[in-house]
């Protein structure tokens, strides 16, 4: 169900999850039945470019733009990614 | 100590009605049900509710019951309650259910169903549950899994139907569902009055709990299982609902507001209505949720024990059940000096399961309730 591969694949945020921002706990949270993930900052920042359909390669061309600089950055997202996939955070976009 | 102002009632639980099509032996609500709806919450008041709760940072609502689909206006209450940013999960037994509900329901917002089977079977699912409701539940189960709502099947497990695991598992893998969860039936309201009749033997618990995990073995990846033994045969107790006043929050039909579902058993507390109170206030400076939070109310064993910030002293409700005195440690724990008192009761349990024993369930409606009060008084 979860299997694609990252490299060549569009994909984007699991429909069945809720994303959004938490006033309470002052962070942004994937909600999912009777339980929710709290997301970093740079989860968030990952996720919010995946509410529409995208590409690892495009991600990490938006990524680095709006974080010029940042050192790991290639393999923190992909890092990231590979454990959304595993987690069906994330989904298989077919055209 | 943490300040009160630091808890979050992440989880609401709105149970909507009392009223329930089903008759479950088992069931967490008071042996003394209201007769009448009359007094339950009205939509503008529920509406309320769940903002002011949202406010508090509530983020699960759970819309159950009784049957909440008894209410006809939950599509409503579902639009709000996504208008205000709520994950939506309907505990429901899908008597009362159609196509055209779920897909209303879906469209309305609602996140989650989960759908509870008494039996893995025609034939047991009537017994157990009163209704002759199985066939409809496949099929419900069925068109949920087509529209493609998320979906949980629901099988309380007991003495009774213990051995039926195998069946139900290969029903809900055939019916195609994502997630099931096998839970033991917990000892409140009703099913502590059917305790003798609902706890299984070790041997038949041992038993399902090996076919359980067989199955898994057998199925990998395919279904979720979630198997959740019964407390008694532990030897460490559970936290009460992620620990008193912390995370959970239950409104019953008629607005009391209560920190689980079983508070209600502990004598001496009085539990705030949201009619006469903001949440916010009942939550935060209510003497009910202040009663139990944290570890300063502990009495010994737990007040020095090394593990009490794990289990909070577990269940308060079970605790006074079993001991008399709400503040004790729940006699689950070893520790406890009641414990023996949990042992006895086990004890009892070990004698083979017998079919004929399922005539002496009290089943939960308005006629055994009423019954139950005559000989109370």
């Amino acid at each position: 169900m979860s299997e694609f591969s990252l490299e060549t694949v569009s994909f984007k945020l699991n429909p069945r999850y809720q994303f959004q921002w938490e006033e309470a706990q002052q962070c942004h949270v994937l909600l999912y039945p009777e339980g929710l993930v709290k997301l970093s900052d740079s989860a968030t920042a990952i996720l919010q470019l995946c509410q529409q359909p995208t590409t690892t390669s495009r991600l990490l061309d938006e990524l680095e733009k709006a974080f010029p600089g940042a050192e790991g950055l290639e393999d923190d997202v992909k890092e990231f990614l590979a454990d959304a996939q595993k987690q069906v955070w994330i989904v298989e976009v077919r055209d | 100590m943490e300040s009160a102002t630091t808890y979050i009632p992440m989880w609401l639980l709105a149970e909507l009605t009392f009223a329930c099509p089903v008759q479950c032996s088992y069931c967490s609500n008071p042996l003394e049900l209201s007769a009448s709806r009359k007094n339950e919450l009205s939509t503008e008041e529920w509406i309320r509710v769940m903002r002011q709760a949202r406010k508090l940072g509530a983020v699960q609502l759970g819309f159950s019951g009784g049957e909440p689909l008894v209410r006809a206006d939950l599509e409503e209450l579902v639009v709000e309650a996504k208008s205000l940013g709520y994950y939506i999960n309907l505990i429901t037994s899908s008597i009362g259910l159609t196509a055209e509900k779920i897909t209303a329901l879906k469209g309305a917002g609602l996140g989650h169903i989960q759908i509870s089977f008494q039996g893995s079977n025609r034939e047991s699912n009537k017994l157990l549950g009163g209704t002759d409701s199985f066939d409809h539940k496949v099929t419900m189960t069925k068109e949920v899994i087509k529209q493609e709502l998320p979906l949980g099947l629901n099988f309380v497990l007991h003495r009774q139907n213990m051995h039926q695991v195998k069946e139900f598992l290969t029903m809900a893998q055939s019916l195609g569902a994502e997630f099931v969860e096998l839970a033991n039936c917990q000892y409140y309201g009703w099913g502590l009055h059917n305790r003798e009749h609902l706890l299984p033997s070790q041997e038949q618990l041992v038993d399902a709990e090996r076919v359980t995990n067989e199955f898994r073995e057998q199925h990998k990846g395919d279904m979720d299982i979630f198997f959740v033994a019964p407390d008694y045969y532990d030897d460490r107790p559970k936290k009460c609902s992620n620990g008193w006043g912390s995370t959970f929050m239950t409104v019953n039909p008629e607005g009391e507001v209560l920190p689980c579902q079983a508070a209600k058993v502990i004598p001496g507390l009085e539990f705030p209505n949201v009619r006469d109170h903001e949440l916010t206030d009942i939550w935060h400076k209510s003497d009910l949720f202040n009663r139990f939070r944290g570890t300063d109310w502990m009495t010994e064993p737990c007040k020095s024990c090394p593990e009490k910030e794990i289990d909070l002293g577990g269940c308060r409700c079970q605790a006074l059940m079993l001991t008399g005195d709400a503040t004790n440690a729940d006699p689950v724990c070893s520790l406890s000096p009641h414990h023996d008192e949990v042992l006895r009761i086990t004890q009892k349990a070990q004698r083979p399961y017998q079919e004929e024993d399922i005539r002496e369930l009290v089943f939960r409606n308005p006629g055994n309730s009423k019954k139950i009060r005559a000989e109370k008084s």
